[in-house]
């Protein structure tokens, strides 16, 4: 299978769930599980030529103008990370099936799982660093929403927030730390970086990249000082926080540290940053995980405990630490995720998750009690479980490093961590199921069913096999990524029986001291609690609340809700800028002369200024302001007649009766007039600011038209090409559709995207309390006349069919005259608006038959398919095609699939301007106030005279 | 001929024009305003269709088309609005 196809998987598939949670919940978790399966047995295929030591790639040039490419690779680490992704990815799936609730929604939770998933298995498969950085930031969003799941919790919401500001911010100094690095090498492909250690480690920028990457890995991997966000995660559903939190997302941050070990790696700088790093971090979350009572709490510190160690072992730069490193990885991943789904039964089962309250659990849930045994017993690092083996390794590679010349310190505190290790995984067997059985539990506990223990006990099994036989189950894969990572050939054989080296009696230690230490726990929690110690959170929330009260005093200072100040923000800008450009630019020679002034011009340009004086005269008065701004907008559009651009005309014309309607509505319900708010001195400084920015725009204008431009303008090519290229005589019209179809394509989408949200906000709005308060509304003025009159009814009934017609003839004329689709549009749009303003709200309502959602989207739609067609043929999205056709009898006339596209474009805006229309006529729809019939007086109709009567 | 004929009649129109402004800006209440308004349409109507006579054009029959046909709309909304403050009821 490509490796494309795998990636592309599970984000294909995370439609599959959401639609099919309609069909039950086994089947959403089937469909997710079926696609999860799928890119793992695609994966699986790969694996053979992988383990031989190739490199699978597919590459495909996406920008390469910014060396974004997406080009993909698997080799021995990726199969290995991708392996881990799929394979517990499937676990959890199958144990959140019977997780979850019935209350909660199971689609979402598994579209945002697949999102999830995908968007990890593209960073480890990423060839290229710009595409890995893009699936890096896709694991940060979607784990925000898996982590604030229940969005009911406010820990959930919080966690997430706080995940996401963490892992987002180191992100940002990774994305960074990525282009320097693509900068020093010239190229942002990872096959060629990893080529270039010298080029890299003497470059005066390794420092910066170096730091910047590590700020990224080590936010995601949630080491020291950062790892505070992992614990309060924990307020996700557990399958979440088993599958994030123990196998992969904070995992990335590792991989990370991993494929850039060749180049990275062996300087004093990365030993001292990730080494010491990784080994606070590992001290500090062992002793921090011993002294929480929430199981989660308690796993989660070890998870960051574990990190560290990876981390620390990756930072020790040697090969046999690298090995180390990538086995704990497997290892790490197989007992931490089991325990979290074991926690996650306790927490089922007993309903509690504090150790203060459990306690003999193993005589009510045996077989719980013995995967969490082997899993806990893997963690503490005692034979013969793989939890050892990677241990043993880690002391030993202890044990050869030297800490800024001191040999004994970083072995005595790994022994120091792992004896802590050892004394909170014991403590999670023998404080939770040890001991006498209690009879004060929340509920009384019992074994779950196969969904729920099954998954954790997959890698139980693994837990005990890889112990026992690991060079029949973990060497090949190990050595594969350990051979990719270090980018030669390691020796990997790890056994239970070293002889009696130093990291044995070093285990030994740990094990016994760790043990005592439980034994101690009550006098230890003591002193624990007496150590004065910071708290993560109110620190983060300290700094959070700091930059947002900050930024909040800025922004209050500019966005005070007052349109003149934006204005006059907006202007004052503007015009520091013109002069700056004046002031420091040339000006050229006027080269052309002014043309003669005729009458006409002279006409519009009195109606212009009169209107506008008027306009600032009696803005206060809302209505007439409107009325002014009427003969603004006609004289605008005979200007664009005088100039020779009727489509702009056409569209001028029919956009302000849409816009005088739209204002209509919304004065309804505005006062109809506007207060004097603001101070005189403030009104003449506005006064002065405004005449300013006039003048500079008018002497701008002037300038500008009394010269050539300094560039050809790109209108000659327009000009040239539309007949040839675009088949159609109306340049306009042919630019709308076909230079900048893209352009409009988008256009459209947006348009109905605002509609949408107009008619979103309506729903919103009329769903709430505010509802009875427009039902209630009282008039501001005596209603005087008829609801629907019969002359106005009469009137529009007879316009609509030839509005229609003129639409159409607007449309189908627009490739070579003026017109076209948006004025089309425009102008149905206004044929049917009449008839909700003749007959009424609901009479018009009764009658529409085509919801307009639905207008708009066929309208999308229709664009995008003739859009790809083109691809059809070979061509880039939206490359048009036209052709002549001569029927008998008839003239030729021209087929053109931008007439289709046009089409799509007069679909989206009628359906937009109805939308949007009608949502706002919603607000002042109040049933009983005017009559249902479509006309208030109809001689045919009987009870006519009575309705009258009856007002 | 016809050119003196478009000539008297566009600066008929244009001092019409000019008139309907003087109304709109200082007419008694908004009701006589939005006549005005729309008797300006109409007159726009004709300078139109004047100028189109004067260069031998047919580009700007369809503008004054759709103005004909749609200027109304906003008249009637005008009136709807002052008569009944609801547009559409």
């Amino acid at each position: 299978m490509s490796l494309f196809l795998i990636a592309a998987l599970p984000f294909l598939g995370a439609v599959f769930p959401a639609l099919l949670i309609r069909a039950g919940r086994n089947a959403a978790a089937a469909s997710t599980g079926a696609v999860t399966l799928l890119a793992l047995i695609g994966l699986v295929l790969h694996a053979p030529a992988v383990l031989r030591g190739e490199t699978v790639s597919a590459r495909l040039d996406w920008l390469p103008d910014l060396g974004l490419n997406a080009n993909f690779h698997l080799d021995g680490l990726g199969l290995l990370f991708a392996g881990l992704i799929l394979g517990i990815g499937l676990l959890i799936i199958a144990y959140a099936r019977f997780y979850l609730s019935r209350e909660d929604p199971m689609g979402q939770f598994y579209s945002y799982l697949l999102l999830f998933q995908g968007a990890m298995v593209g960073i480890v498969l990423s060839d290229n660093i710009l595409l890995l950085l893009v699936f890096w930031e896709l694991t940060s969003l979607s784990s925000f929403l898996l982590i604030g799941y229940w969005k009911h919790l406010p820990e959930g919401r919080q966690g997430a927030r706080m995940a996401l500001a963490v892992t987002g911010s180191g992100g940002l100094a990774m994305i960074g730390g990525m282009l320097i690095l693509g900068h020093i090498v010239g190229s942002y492909d990872l096959s060629v970086i990893l080529q270039n250690k010298d080029l890299i480690q003497a470059s005066p920028l390794y420092a910066p990249a170096l730091i910047l990457i590590l700020i990224g890995a080590f936010t995601k991997s949630a080491q020291f000082p950062f790892h505070f966000w992992l614990p309060h995660a924990m307020a996700a559903p557990t399958p979440v926080s088993a599958y994030l939190h123990s196998a992969t997302m904070v995992k990335a941050g590792l991989f990370l540290m991993a494929r850039m070990w060749p180049v990275l790696s062996g300087t004093e700088l990365w030993f001292y940053l990730v080494a010491t790093t990784g080994l606070v971090t590992m001290v500090l979350g062992a002793v921090i995980a011993l002294f929480k009572d929430d199981l989660k709490a308690l796993l989660a510190f070890s998870t960051v405990s574990h990190l560290g160690l990876i981390t620390m072992l990756l930072g020790f730069g040697t090969k046999a630490a690298a090995v180390a490193a990538v086995f704990h990885i497997v290892n790490h991943a197989t007992f931490k995720a089991a325990l979290f789904m074991n926690a996650g039964i306790v927490d089922h089962a007993a309903h509690t998750r504090d150790i203060k309250q459990l306690g003999g659990l193993r005589h009510l849930m045996p077989l719980t009690f013995t995967l969490a045994g082997v899993a806990a017993l893997s963690m503490a690092g005692i034979p013969p479980f793989n939890g050892f083996l990677s241990k043993e390794m880690m002391l030993e590679e202890a044990t050869h490093a030297i800490w800024a010349g001191t040999p004994w310190l970083v072995p005595a505190l790994a022994v120091f961590g792992a004896l802590f290790s050892v004394a909170y995984s014991l403590r999670y067997i023998a404080h939770v199921f040890l001991g006498p059985r209690r009879h004060d539990y929340p509920t009384l506990p019992h074994d779950p069913g196969a969904g729920l223990w099954l998954p954790p006990a997959v890698l139980v099994v693994l837990v005990v096999l890889i112990g026992l036989f690991p060079n029949v189950i973990a060497t090949p894969i190990v050595t594969a990524a350990a051979n990719a990572v270090t980018g030669a050939d390691v020796y990997f054989h790890p056994a239970l029986w070293h002889g009696l080296t130093p990291a044995l009696y070093m285990s030994v230690a740990a094990v016994l001291g760790g043990a005592l230490l439980l034994g101690g726990h009550r006098a230890a929690l003591g002193i624990w609690n007496n150590l004065p110690r910071p708290e993560a959170k109110a620190i983060f929330d300290a700094i959070v609340g700091a930059a947002t009260g900050t930024s909040r005093r800025f922004s209050d200072r500019l966005h005070n809700g007052s349109l003149a100040r934006y204005s006059a923000i907006f202007l004052v800008f503007t015009l520091a800028i013109a002069y700056y450009a004046f002031a420091s630019g040339t000006l050229g020679p006027e080269t052309r002369a002014p043309l003669p002034v005729t009458a006409m011009p002279v006409l519009g340009w009195i109606c212009l200024v009169g209107s506008t004086l008027s306009v600032v005269a009696f803005h206060r008065n809302r209505l007439l302001a409107l009325v002014l701004i009427g003969v603004t907008g006609l004289i605008v559009s005979m200007t664009f007649n005088y100039l020779s651009a009727p489509d702009l005309a056409l569209t001028q014309i029919s956009v302000e009766v849409v816009t005088i309607i739209l204002l209509l509505l919304a004065l309804n319900f505005m006062p109809q007039q506007t207060p004097r708010e603001s101070s005189p001195g403030r009104r003449s400084r506005d006064v002065a600011i405004s005449v300013v920015a006039g003048l500079g725009v008018g002497g701008l204008i002037y300038a500008l038209m009394t010269r050539d431009f300094v560039l050809p303008s790109i209108s000659e090519y327009h000009l040239a090409n539309s007949y040839k290229g675009g088949g159609g005589n109306n340049v306009v019209n042919v630019i709308l559709v076909d230079f900048r179809g893209f352009d409009t394509f988008g256009e459209i989408i947006v348009l109905g995207i605002a509609a949408i949200i107009i008619f979103a906000i309506t729903e919103a709005v009329l769903g709430s309390r505010v509802r009875a308060r427009l039902l209630n509304r009282k008039p501001w003025s005596p209603l005087a006349g008829d609801s629907h009159p019969l002359m106005m009814v009469v009137a529009t009934r007879v316009m609509m069919p030839i509005a229609l017609m003129v639409a159409a003839y607007i449309f189908f004329r627009g490739h070579n005259m003026p017109g076209g689709g948006f004025i089309a549009g425009l102008i149905a749009a206004i044929a049917v608006v009449m008839q909700y303003m003749a007959s009424g709200f609901s009479w018009a309502t009764d009658r529409q038959r085509l919801p307009y959602h639905g207008i708009i989207g066929t309208g999308v739609l229709v664009a995008a398919v003739t859009g790809m067609g083109a691809w059809f043929n070979g061509l880039p999205f939206l490359t048009s095609a036209f052709g002549y056709v001569h029927p008998p009898y008839l003239e030729k006339f021209e087929l053109a699939t931008a007439a289709l596209f046009d089409l799509g474009v007069f679909l989206a805006v009628l359906g937009a301007v109805l939308l949007a229309l009608q949502s706002l006529a919603r607000y002042a729809w109040q049933p009983g106030i005017a009559s249902e019939h479509p006309m208030d007086i109809n001689p045919e109709r009987d009870d006519a005279t009575q309705t009258i009567e009856g007002h | 001929m016809i050119e003196y004929a478009v000539y008297f009649a566009a600066t008929c129109f244009g001092l019409a024009f000019l008139m309907n402004l003087w109304k709109i800006a200082t007419a008694e209440g908004v009701g006589d305003r939005v006549l005005a308004l729309d008797t300006m349409v109409i007159n726009a109507i004709a300078l139109m269709i004047l100028y189109g006579l004067a260069n031998g054009t047919e580009i700007f029959f369809e503008a004054a088309m759709i103005i004909a046909m749609l200027g109304f709309v906003s008249t009637v909304a005008y009136a709807r609005f002052m008569l009944r403050g609801n547009i559409i009821e």
